[in-house]
């Protein structure tokens, strides 16, 4: 095997495509701004330098690794180096970091420190930019920008959106979208996964904190809270809570202490779409029209094929999201408790997701031309909700939520993750529902974190072709193949987001490789938790369809095309 | 008319050389951007009108050959002294002609054949009356810009007449593509951009690449301030530049070509267009040239006017349509370069020299200059040296020889105190460096470098604080702002420089700079960031008392630094006149008539206006 030496330390190569990669797995935490493993090599922030036993210094980052290199990390060049290059861009950044809302998850800030740089040298000749708050889901501050360009790579690379880029040269460069316009005036669709790689807060989340705060103050309000699929298992990240662990019943808990009235389960409402959209499949199967059926739960998506694929845009399922399904049956389910007590119901839909924050204002999610869900708040502002309060949220016990919106099936609950809206629709359409049927459902190929996969069943003696996809740029690429007539499919569920909703960009950061997989199989032991599989299953929905849904179905539970 | 076959292009060339030899008299207006500058236009079109009414002397233009008689010839090198005119077959040149002086010439000249004395370049007392006699083009090794001031840019025919497109036959007829890139490899021939590359070696990597869609890119974005080699090829003699992108295409199996030139370039340009649409009506360019099969067609790209893209990834990224910035490497250009193809990626100069390594074989070529560096380098010799312009010389010649024996040594024969060589990425040289042989190793050994060939004199005027400031400045503003050395760091540097040059510098100052210059050295992304800092560490190297004045002293001995000058009032002298004040834009000056006026050096801005002024005398700069 062939080796490289690491601060004298021998570290084989088994296919590492760069030197970064090696003295990360030697144990070294070499620190970088700009480096992704599933972005492409940028080599801007020049963090990752290192010196070879020549004196030479080069980036490991882009770096091939050659049998026999010797390099040391940490020699007194390298120190001062990093340290200098650090104290630039603290020379020319905001500095102003005990109101910045990265306070305390700030790389660039906890690199400062870890380097030791204590001083700026440099004064502050940095010009004041206008801060971009258009977006409903994302907010550009180019004053805390260090131009890593993870942002710009990801919309582009990972999403296929391109909606910000670089612009001016020199100290003066900027990343914004084109023109000058406002983000919200792009194809941006809102994903946030932009904020998400952001190592400062140059692009952060638009926050819904204090409206939210104020709607629970006002007695006259009912605060509704509902709670999507992935935000159980990643809100206990930044309370030493194992990662990927599932901690509804301490969030509903704490959404009951901060003054929430009522606390529901979106899994719920997940079952609810898987029963409009395999109804909605089979019918469409049945008339052969507007093949392949795309799932629609996801408000990036959706954007992005209306944008980019409008041509598609009829494919989309019309079907709200569970979001959307939710608050409107919600409305609905309190309006005349709300005019008897002469009080107002606000729902405030708790999301990995910055998107959300977007579908609610889209007209054709309202009922009778009004807004159902009223705020929308991501993973990481309940976060912050839960600190603000000193909530102790690894000490309290957890309540479960309430009646009765919040029993769901396994099959509600897998959809925060790529292929689990198949393989709940799958369960639904499938008339045997044990468990070897299930298993097989499982293992027919829609599981895992790959960008496309693709499967076949048979359905009343029917081959059905079905792709599942994350990230946009993968959908992308496949309406491009199916446009090409390379590809033919009935059902295509799409997740912008990679792994889908349980790396949104509302979730907490950073997330690791390991944290990736933790979410994966937390989002799974939840559906193994629960003892009915399919959404056709699970009693409240039955008693929802005979109950006071009757009729309104379609007026509740799908978009509103004709607004 | 289409050359179909070698035998149709050797008829051609004949009809062209004949055509050539026709008219008894021949002008050539230098057209160069220098001389347009000057008014050759003008001078051009007079000349075009006496040819017109003169009956008898046997001029000709307009016939067969569209401009033979009088031309728009290239740059012909001697910029200084333009707008120059010469007189063939007499081979008078003259300078700084004039729409006036046209009558004259032509009557002396044409009718007489008598040299007009005034016109004439004069040095040391003596006159030249034929360009080849001229120190400055005696004492250069003329062979990339031969034809440059010699054959007219915008004719085929007459670079066919001269020989052009025989090394394009040579390898189409004789020579398979591995022997070309053997030939070049061979000759040793170095990249003429800034990095001395082997060329051969580099064509050699691109024709083993796997991937079978490859191509030939030339970097024609010369920005170096003060260098224009690369432009006088490509307005002087754009075919020969052609000619050798066509045989790199030959050689590499490339179909397509793509030159690069910065849109600061109109004429270049369009002299460049001409030229490709003349190749192309001609068959010598298109599909199946001279019927052997070989494809090849060669596009232009404009750049936006970015320093960066002269860098190879960037140039590449720049082509498709992405923001000019250079990314990592690897992979590098000649495996994924232009469209992530293999790409052989030289500059203007470099593919100039090609058609006569072909022509005269690579033994030839490295009896030229050093052997590490053969062949010839032109430099853009400026700055306060007698002789501006574009010259050529063997790699190997010595700093001196190019200043003073080509150059005419320095203006106003103030002592020489050194060179800026390679642009704002290279270094500077000084007295002592008087006697080195200017090729890509020795200046390598000196942390200077060849670079385009860019070669600013400087005497004992000029503050090297300033200079170093010009150039951080110059590569500031021309960072792409990627990596954050470059980008951060060469605003902090020029701050500082700022700082030093208005007097607020410290020795802290100093220190920062070096620190600042070494990490920028040994961190930076690319080769433009990578050399950002050489000018300020150079000039600090070898110039570090200058620096220490600005900042301990607070005075520039030179004079340059405004900031450190202070211009005051003599009382002794001061007759109370009230002329200063009068004259003062700011209202500075204050005093009663017929007693000693004073400058209030906080209102001050030091134009001089005073100075000019006082008729007494009374008014002193200093520093």
């Amino acid at each position: 095997m062939d080796y490289i030496t690491i601060d004298s330390k021998k570290v084989p190569i088994e296919g590492e495509k760069n030197v970064l990669s090696l003295i990360r797995k030697a144990g070294i935490d070499l620190p970088t701004f700009c480096y992704h493993s599933e972005l492409s090599i940028y080599g801007a922030c020049r963090m990752c330098v290192v010196e070879d036993d020549r004196g030479r210094i080069f980036a490991s980052c882009s770096e091939q690794p050659r049998p026999g290199m010797v390099i040391y990390t940490n020699t007194k060049r390298i120190q001062s180096y990093r340290k200098l290059i650090i104290e630039l861009l603290l020379a020319s950044h905001d500095r102003d970091c005990t109101v910045c809302h990265k306070n305390g998850m700030c790389e660039l800030q906890s690199l400062a420190y870890r380097v030791g740089v204590h001083d700026v040298r440099f004064p502050n000749t940095r010009e004041e930019k206008p801060i971009d708050m258009c977006s409903p889901s994302i907010v550009l501050d180019p004053n805390k920008c260090i131009l890593c360009g993870d942002c710009v790579r990801t919309c582009d690379e990972i999403q296929g959106v391109g909606a910000i880029d670089f612009a001016f040269r020199g100290s003066k460069t900027q990343v914004i979208p084109a023109f000058h316009k406002k983000l919200s005036e792009t194809e941006c669709v809102g994903c946030g996964q932009c904020a998400a790689v952001c190592p400062t807060s140059a692009i952060s989340i638009r926050s819904n904190v204090t409206v939210v705060w104020d709607a629970i103050a006002d007695k006259n309000v009912r605060v509704i809270a509902q709670v999507a699929p992935s935000v159980r298992i990643a809100v206990g990240d930044h309370f030493q809570i194992p990662k990927g662990k599932n901690s509804f019943g301490k969030l509903v808990e704490a959404l009951r202490i901060m003054g929430f009235d009522e606390i529901y389960d979106t899994n719920f409402a997940a079952d609810l779409t898987v029963m409009e959209e395999a109804a909605e499949f089979v019918e469409r199967l049945k008339q052969g029209d507007h093949l392949p059926l795309f799932t629609s739960c996801c408000p990036g998506w959706v954007k992005y094929c209306e944008n980019k694929y409008p041509e598609f845009a009829g494919n989309l399922s019309t079907c709200r999201s569970p979001q959307g399904m939710f608050s409107a049956v919600l409305k609905e389910y309190y309006r005349e408790q709300d005019e008897k007590e002469g009080k107002k119901t606000i729902v405030v839909s708790i999301m990995p997701c910055t998107a959300k924050k977007g579908e609610i204002l889209r007209k054709d999610n309202y009922t009778d031309g009004k807004q159902d869900t009223d705020f929308v708040l991501t993973t990481t502002e309940v976060i912050r909700m839960i600190k603000q309060m000193g909530i102790q949220f690894d000490k309290i016990r957890g309540e479960s939520a309430d009646m009765p919106f919040s029993l769901a099936s396994g099959g509600g609950a897998i959809f925060g993750v790529t292929g689990g809206v198949t393989e709940a629709v799958l369960r639904r359409l499938s008339p045997q529902k044990d468990y070897g049927t299930l298993r097989e459902i499982s293992f027919s190929g829609v599981r895992g974190e790959d960008g496309v996969k693709e499967t076949e069943i048979d359905f009343e003696g029917k081959k059905v072709r079905i792709a599942v996809v994350n990230g946009l740029a993968n959908a992308g690429r496949l309406l491009e193949r199916i446009q090409a007539g390379e590809a033919a499919y009935d059902f295509v569920e799409v997740m912008a987001c990679k792994r889908g909703c349980i790396m949104g960009g509302g979730q907490p950061g950073p997330a690791g490789p390991r944290t990736k997989k933790r979410r994966m199989e937390g989002i799974y032991k939840v559906d193994m938790g629960c003892n009915i599989k399919s959404a056709d299953e699970n009693p409240a929905i039955q008693a929802l369809y005979q109950g006071f849904l009757k009729g309104k179905e379609h007026k509740l539970l799908h978009r509103n095309l004709g607004y | 008319m289409n050359i179909q076959n070698r035998k149709a292009l050797t008829e051609k060339r004949i009809q062209a050389k004949e055509a050539m030899k026709r008219p008894s008299h021949r002008i050539l207006v230098c057209a160069g951007t220098g001389c347009l500058a000057g008014g050759s236009a003008k001078i051009y079109d007079k000349f075009l009108e006496l040819a017109a009414k003169e009956e008898g002397v046997e001029v000709e233009f307009g016939a067969e050959i569209a401009h033979t008689g009088i031309k728009r010839s290239g740059c012909h090198g001697f910029c200084e002294m333009g707008p120059l005119v010469r007189i063939e077959p007499s081979n008078f040149l003259y300078i700084k002609v004039k729409e006036e002086d046209c009558s004259e010439i032509f009557e002396e000249s044409i009718r007489n054949d008598r040299p007009v004395e005034r016109l004439l370049y004069e040095a040391d007392g003596v006159k030249y009356e034929t360009q080849e006699k001229i120190p400055f083009y005696a004492k250069q090794t003329r062979l990339v810009l031969k034809n440059c001031g010699h054959i007219d840019a915008e004719n085929m025919d007459e670079y066919l007449a001269v020989g052009g497109y025989t090394a394009l036959e040579k390898v189409l007829f004789e020579m398979t593509p591995e022997e070309v890139v053997d030939e070049i490899s061979e000759a040793n021939l170095r990249g003429r951009g800034g990095g001395g590359f082997q060329t051969g070696y580099k064509w050699k990597q691109v024709a083993r690449q796997k991937e079978t869609e490859r191509y030939v890119v030339c970097n024609g974005d010369e920005g170096d301030p003060g260098a224009f080699m690369d432009r006088s090829v490509m307005e002087g003699d754009p075919h020969k530049m052609l000619e050798g992108m066509m045989i790199a295409g030959y050689a590499v199996g490339a179909k397509d070509g793509y030159i690069y030139v910065r849109a600061e370039y109109p004429l270049a340009i369009n002299r460049l267009k001409l030229a490709i649409a003349q190749a192309e009506e001609a068959g010598l360019l298109g599909e199946n040239i001279l019927g052997t099969g070989f494809d090849f067609r060669i596009h232009i790209n404009r750049g936006a006017g970015a320093f960066v893209c002269g860098e190879g990834s960037a140039l590449t990224a720049s082509i498709e349509g992405e923001r000019g910035m250079p990314r990592t490497k690897p992979p590098r250009t000649v495996e994924q370069g232009l469209f992530a193809k293999p790409t052989v990626l030289n500059n203007v100069e470099t593919y100039a020299n090609v058609p006569m390594i072909i022509n005269e074989g690579a033994a030839w070529y490295r009896s030229i200059g050093t052997e590490g560096s053969p062949g010839t380098k032109a430099f853009a010799l400026t700055g306060s040296v007698k002789n501006t312009g574009l010259i050529e010389v063997p790699m190997g010649t010595t700093l001196r020889k190019i200043v003073y024996d080509i150059g005419g040594g320095v203006k106003n024969d103030v002592p020489f105190k050194a060179v800026q060589i390679g642009g704002p990425s290279g270094g500077c040289l000084v007295t002592s460096n008087l006697e080195v042989c200017l090729d890509f190793d020795s200046l390598k050994k000196l942390n200077a470098m060849i670079g385009s060939g860019g070669l600013v004199v400087m005497d004992q005027n000029t503050c090297m604080v300033e200079v170093a400031r010009f150039f951080m400045n110059f590569t500031q503003n021309e960072s792409c702002g990627k990596c954050v050395p470059c980008r951060e760091g060469t605003k902090r540097m020029l701050d500082i420089l700022e700082d030093i040059v208005a007097g607020k510098g410290t020795m802290e100052s100093l220190k920062t700079l070096e620190e600042l210059g070494e990490a920028i050295t040994n961190t930076a992304l690319c080769g433009l960031g990578k050399s950002a800092a050489l000018p300020v560490l150079s000039t600090l190297r070898n110039f570090r008392e200058e620096y220490l004045e600005h900042v301990q002293e607070k005075c520039c001995k030179t004079g340059n630094c405004q900031a450190l000058q202070q211009y005051k009032i003599r009382p002794d002298l001061c007759k109370g006149c009230s002329k200063c004040a009068r004259n003062c834009p700011v209202h500075a000056i204050d005093g009663k008539v017929k007693e000693p006026f004073v400058i209030n050096q906080e209102i001050c801005i030091k134009c001089g206006a005073c100075l000019e002024n006082c008729p007494f005398g009374a008014v002193v700069k200093e520093s």
